[in-house]
């Protein structure tokens, strides 16, 4: 499967979710992405997102910053609310 | 924007945590400063009326808890009552450990204080009674602190089975009822509560019950409040947190079915957007509070538009708080934290027109959430 990278350091939240949804909108279930993050509510905001997506989500500290590892998920993109 | 120059135009308070006073409050407030205004301490007839009028407010207060009226300390906000019962406590038990059991969308101020031990929560914020249980099963355990419900995003937590579980375990329990008093039946009661009057349309007080046997340190018996507070609160502030009490009990149970039928349509409305996480239990909540998240916008930018329409609405998003990290009640339960809303409802007597500002807050949110999706080239996600 296609492997992708996104470098969201230096921006705020919620900057690194939009260029992440951006990226997957496009791509097919299995695609992964390699995410770099540095703002500290990214680090709740980017899996909170792909929980509500249907997208699996690890992600690592590294130095000053998170790598996040996404996988897209099956699931619907479009999500109507509920927690 | 068209509403701003409607002459029948007004603002629409929907974050009363605080909100404006209560007007029977606000009355009596006004008619203290002139009854009221001195020292409690002092012997000549000005004091000593001072005194008489705050023993009246305390009586009042006292009963509002379930409690004596020598059980209970006043203190200048909620805050300050929940951190003098923490600490009061704490002290008077560290033979035993310095430990807090307390919960990951407990108040910050209590998750700050050394030595916490926080149990989790779900994805709707109610704690693990299982890990509670196992936690003050621990050495160690000074006592512990849970809020009867979560202020943030409303969802109660089971009092009663902490409660039986604290017991077990032979530890201190101390509610936060910073956001349910008068809002929300009481919980059982347990060894300690502490409530702040601006739940009820007061001003800012606090107030801390401490039931009969439960030790707290105290300063020595000259010190104001039963020694946990340097200074008397000041009378006319205790008055008119007494009469908004007073005022508030008497409506609660028409106002408990007013505003959580309001919510139910706050959230509807959230949820029927695309793209909108709304947060916390649906049912086992308090009934005047909403939190919704709005992916792919910041909290920021979405307040001030709603601001701009004519609402005044809470964030829990980083840069909309106190400080640039997100609300620690939202990371905790794995909801989205920008583009946050949280609504909390005054009570009627405070926003007569409160159900019309519900209306008009859910017809304008669509059009607010994409004016702002649109500004932020969001829109199409």
């Amino acid at each position: 499967m296609s492997s992708h990278h996104l470098d969201a350091r230096g921006q705020k939240c919620p900057l690194p979710v939009i260029a992440l949804a951006r990226l997957a909108a496009d791509l097919p279930a299995g695609s992964r992405i390699e995410v770099l993050a540095d703002d500290p509510a990214a680090r709740a905001d980017i899996p909170a997102w792909c929980r509500l997506k249907g997208h699996t989500v690890s992600q690592t500290d590294v130095g000053e910053h998170t790598a996040y590892l996404v996988v897209v998920g099956q699931a619907p993109r479009k999500s109507t609310g509920g927690a | 924007m068209a509403a701003v120059a409607d002459p029948d135009f007004q603002r629409a308070v929907l974050d009363a945590a605080p909100g404006p006073m209560h007007p029977a409050a606000r009355e009596t407030f006004l008619a203290a400063l002139d009854a009221g205004w001195a020292d409690p301490r002092r012997l000549h007839s000005e004091g000593r009326r001072a005194a008489a009028l705050l023993d009246t407010a305390r009586s009042v207060l006292a009963a509002g808890l379930d409690a004596r009226p020598d059980e209970v300390t006043l203190h200048p906000t909620g805050s300050h009552a929940l951190l003098a019962g923490l600490r009061g406590i704490r002290q008077a038990r560290r033979r035993v450990g310095a430990t807090i059991v307390t919960t990951a969308v407990d108040q910050a101020l209590v998750l700050r204080e050394p030595d916490v031990d926080a149990v989790g929560v779900d994805s709707e914020g109610r704690l693990d009674l299982v890990a509670l249980r196992e936690r003050l099963a621990a050495p160690h355990v000074a006592l512990c602190v849970l809020a009867a419900a979560n202020q943030e995003i409303g969802t109660r937590q089971p009092i009663a089975d902490a409660l039986a579980a604290s017991a077990a375990a032979g530890v201190p329990l101390l509610v936060d009822l910073a956001a349910s008093w008068g809002r929300s039946p009481l919980p059982p009661r347990p060894d300690a509560y502490a409530a702040d009057a601006s739940s009820v349309g007061g001003p800012p007080l606090g107030v801390l019950a401490v039931r009969p046997g439960t030790r707290v340190k105290r300063q020595p018996v000259s010190t104001p409040e039963r020694g946990l507070e340097p200074a008397p609160p000041f009378v006319p502030l205790a008055l008119a947190a007494a009469e908004a009490w007073r005022q508030q009990e008497a409506d609660r149970e028409v106002e408990d079915r007013a505003t959580s039928a309001l919510i139910d349509r706050i959230r509807a409305a959230a949820a029927a957007l695309p793209d909108v996480q709304v947060v916390g239990s649906a049912t086992d909540r308090l009934p005047h509070v909403a939190t919704f998240s709005v992916l792919y916008v910041d909290g920021e930018t979405l307040v001030h538009e709603l601001d701009r329409r004519g609402f005044a609405v809470a964030s829990g998003s980083a840069c909309t708080a106190d400080t640039l990290e997100p609300s620690h009640v939202l990371a905790a339960i794995g909801a989205v934290t920008h583009g946050n809303v949280r609504i909390t409802l005054p009570t009627s007597a405070v926003a007569p027109h409160r159900a019309q500002d519900v209306d008009r807050f859910c017809t304008v949110l669509p059009d607010a959430v994409s004016t702002v999706r649109a500004q932020l080239g969001t829109d199409r996600l």
